[in-house]
């Protein structure tokens, strides 16, 4: 058994992989492939795109499905597979090879991104139905969910960084799918320019890593990591946590995360909610051997998510834009993931938990979002909703399904993974915890406002010429399981499976009590929520919504309303200074670097034209000269000779 | 042998041709003074091979004459031709070729 976490972090001790574990790489390469052929083939695979599309990652599934039993079969100690593909480059000393690795928490995630993956390319079929380039899109989704696996993946650093890099194209590429709109071509820009600045940090960390520990191996560094001097890991640790803010939309680099709700809806599910935000949080997790000894890195992780969860959760109140209100309520649900891989051993696996409830019930909201755009003239304003219960029920019940599991109520996914990560909280520091109980009620709040405003009231608030109608079962059949799930994903923590099961990748945190009994923080949390709901109520159930947003607010919500001034923020203090500064170093290029290069060439110039009017064709000035010429040299030579 | 007066004679008809040069605008005359000049450079290549008692400079003489009477063929022509284009021998008038 796993030592109990005193800083001893387990050391990967992979077996090489056979059996059917050698079908490992299929995983990665099936929607290759599938990416491969839709975007080579071109319109030749217009007619089967979206079917091959589909299929291939439900290949991937099912092929993960076979590996994640076969882990189950085997021994604690033996759960950790790697398979060497080929060696990517070989160089001096440094030898990176195309290496997976398949243990707990890679095999969680490959059920989740393949399984919600496919779930959502079936839903694509029905949504994306009228779109002329929608080969192109299930083009872009298989990519997106090859990068994906490929990150969760990758036995090393720089292979986690190709994925990383892949699924921010595939983001960039699917943010600006309808690129006709310059508000999605400028969001997909957005989100891709402050990546970037994330990838700085990843990209730095592999460099520090290359130099400490000669190698990005997993297996490597975890056993060297001890060697490592507690600053050069807390320097790690934060470059390392810089990258998942950017890619998991934290605090301060989550401003792209709300514009790339311009992209289809289906790629804010896949994308921005189930998955490829919450990369970051995986990173965190898989780098646990450098946050363990980097203590400092771990508060700055705590402090961000905590930022996060209210930052997020204050979005979420004041958009009227379904869409962007589930997108606030993102960045605040994995500011909780981010708070329990803040906490350490302890929180581990509680975050991967709560990553995975919360795929199940975002992807289920994000796309039942998108049923009722689908009946609404793709109208996303909350206010021109209303009684929608009667005319979607299959969509009413899954949302419904979604919303009770996001606020944590008792007995479905999210009050489980959520009532986790607070307990440990509270556990670790009280008024860590505080604000994470906060964050639930509010999480109540805005979840109620959203669910009123879309499904009840009456339908005075529509628009003229909107025949809402039930999307068609390509599209509910995946809003059904999804619901299934959001409401049985708790079953994973029966038994403390969930932390069983990823001990030999996390380890297990010592059981800290908290200070109060389990079952009252529940109450606790329970009774906080119930609030918020009960608020949401009043102000949006037992009054009329008004069709437009009123303007005479306070500066609370204005503020929240303009994102808490994150856009501003970054403008102050990154965007002009960086224009200033850009157009201060254009002035100088042109006038004093271009300035000394022509400056020369011109004068020479001048110079020529004075010199040159020595040509004035008359012979007998030549024929002067010449004579000048030949009495100089026939002096010099006389005043040589008789010196 | 002195030869003081061949060098200085040679010395005063190279001045005459070279001041011709410059100072007439027949371009036959220039022509001419050229011609006096190459002359005068001859007398002096001779009078000099005389001292030194070789035939160096006698030699050097004759190719002096050879080329003098390679330049006459060619500078001819060429005034010949610029007469024709623009009725006028004067070398001020052809001052085209300039900046």
């Amino acid at each position: 058994m796993y030592a109990l976490n005193e800083g001893a972090i387990p050391v990967v001790n992979a077996a090489s992989a056979d059996g059917v574990y050698s079908l490992l790489w299929l995983v990665v390469a099936l929607p290759l492939a599938g990416a491969t052929i839709l975007l080579v083939g071109g319109r030749y695979t217009d007619k089967w795109g979206h079917l091959l599309g589909t299929l291939l990652p439900i290949g991937s599934f099912l092929v993960s499905l076979v590996l994640f039993f076969d882990l189950l079969g085997r021994d604690e100690g033996d759960r950790q597979v790697s398979q060497h593909v080929f060696t990517w480059f070989q160089t001096g000393h440094l030898d990176v090879g195309m290496d997976l690795l398949y243990d707990p928490l890679s095999a969680l995630f490959l059920l989740l991104i393949t399984g919600v993956g496919s779930l959502i390319h079936v839903y694509s079929i029905g949504y994306m139905a009228h779109d002329l380039r929608r080969r192109r899109f299930f083009g872009y989704l298989n990519l997106f969910v090859a990068a994906m696996l490929m990150l969760v993946l990758s036995e090393n650093y720089l292979g986690l960084f190709l994925g990383w890099e892949g699924v921010g194209l595939a983001s960039y590429l699917l943010i600006g799918f309808w690129q006709h709109k310059p508000s999605a071509a400028a969001a997909g820009k957005k989100a891709f320019v402050i990546n970037r600045v994330g990838d700085m940090g990843i990209s730095t960390s592999i460099m520090m890593f290359f130099a400490l520990f000669g190698s990005t191996s997993f297996t490597v560094i975890s056993e060297k990591a001890a060697n490592a001097s507690e600053t050069q890991l807390t320097i790690l640790g934060l470059l390392l946590l810089l990258g998942a803010c950017a890619k998991s939309a934290q605090f301060p680099l989550q401003a792209w995360l709300l514009d790339a709700m311009e992209g289809p809806t289906p790629v804010s599910a896949l994308i921005h909610a189930a998955t490829m935000v919450t990369a970051g949080v995986y990173l965190i997790v898989r780098s646990n051997f450098i946050f363990e000894a980097a203590p400092h890195a771990q508060t700055a992780v705590v402090v961000v998510a905590l930022i996060s969860i209210l930052w997020g959760a204050a979005i979420g109140c004041a958009k009227d834009d379904i869409k962007k209100g589930l997108a606030g309520s993102t960045m605040s649900q994995i500011g909780y993931m981010m708070l329990g891989a803040g906490l350490g051993a302890a929180g581990y696996a509680f975050a991967i938990f709560h990553l995975l409830t919360h795929g199940f019930f975002k992807a289920n909201m994000f796309l039942g979002a998108g049923s009722v755009m689908h009946g609404m003239n793709d109208d996303v304003d909350m206010r021109h909703y209303g009684a929608l219960r009667k005319m979607m029920p299959v969509t009413f019940l899954t949302f419904a399904m979604g919303y009770l599991a996001i606020i944590g109520f008792p007995g479905f996914s999210g009050f489980w993974s959520k009532d986790k990560i607070i307990e440990t909280a509270l556990a670790d520091n009280w008024l860590v915890g505080i604000c994470a109980i906060i964050g639930a009620g509010i999480t109540g709040f805005y979840m109620t406002r959203m669910m009123l405003m879309t499904f009840f009231g009456d339908d005075r608030r529509w628009e003229k010429d909107v025949h809402p109608h039930e999307s068609p079962s390509v599209m509910t059949v995946p809003l059904v399981v999804l619901a299934a799930l959001s409401v049985l994903g708790g079953v994973m923590l029966a038994g403390d499976w969930i932390q069983d099961f990823l001990a030999p990748v996390v380890g297990t945190g010592a059981h800290e009590d908290p200070p109060l009994p389990a079952l009252a923080v529940t109450v606790i949390v329970v009774l906080v929520v119930a609030s918020g709901v009960a608020v949401a109520w009043l102000l949006f159930g037992r009054r009329e919504v008004p069709r437009t947003a009123p303007q005479d607010v306070s500066f609370v919500t204005r503020a929240a309303r303009e994102e808490l001034y994150g856009n501003q923020i970054n403008d102050g203090l990154v965007v002009n200074p960086g224009r200033h500064l850009v157009g201060g170093l254009l002035t100088i290029d042109k006038h004093v670097v271009d300035g000394t290069f022509t400056g020369g060439p011109v004068s020479l110039g001048t110079l020529a034209g004075f010199a040159r009017r020595a040509q004035n064709g008359f012979v007998r000035t030549y024929a002067l000269s010449l004579l000048g010429g030949v009495l100089i040299v026939v002096l010099a030579l006389l005043a040589v000779n008789l010196a | 042998m002195d030869v003081t007066a061949y060098v200085v004679l040679s010395g005063i008809l190279f001045t005459i041709g070279c001041v011709g040069v410059l100072i007439r605008r027949n371009a036959i005359v220039v022509f001419m003074c050229v011609e006096l000049m190459l002359n005068a450079s001859n007398l002096a290549l001779v009078a000099f091979a005389r001292q030194h008692g070789n035939l160096d400079g006698q030699i050097a003489a004759f190719f002096v004459m050879v080329v003098a009477a390679a330049e006459v063929v060619v500078g001819l022509a060429i005034i010949m031709t610029i007469f024709r284009t623009r009725r006028s021998a004067s070398v001020d008038d052809a001052s085209l070729l300039k900046y």
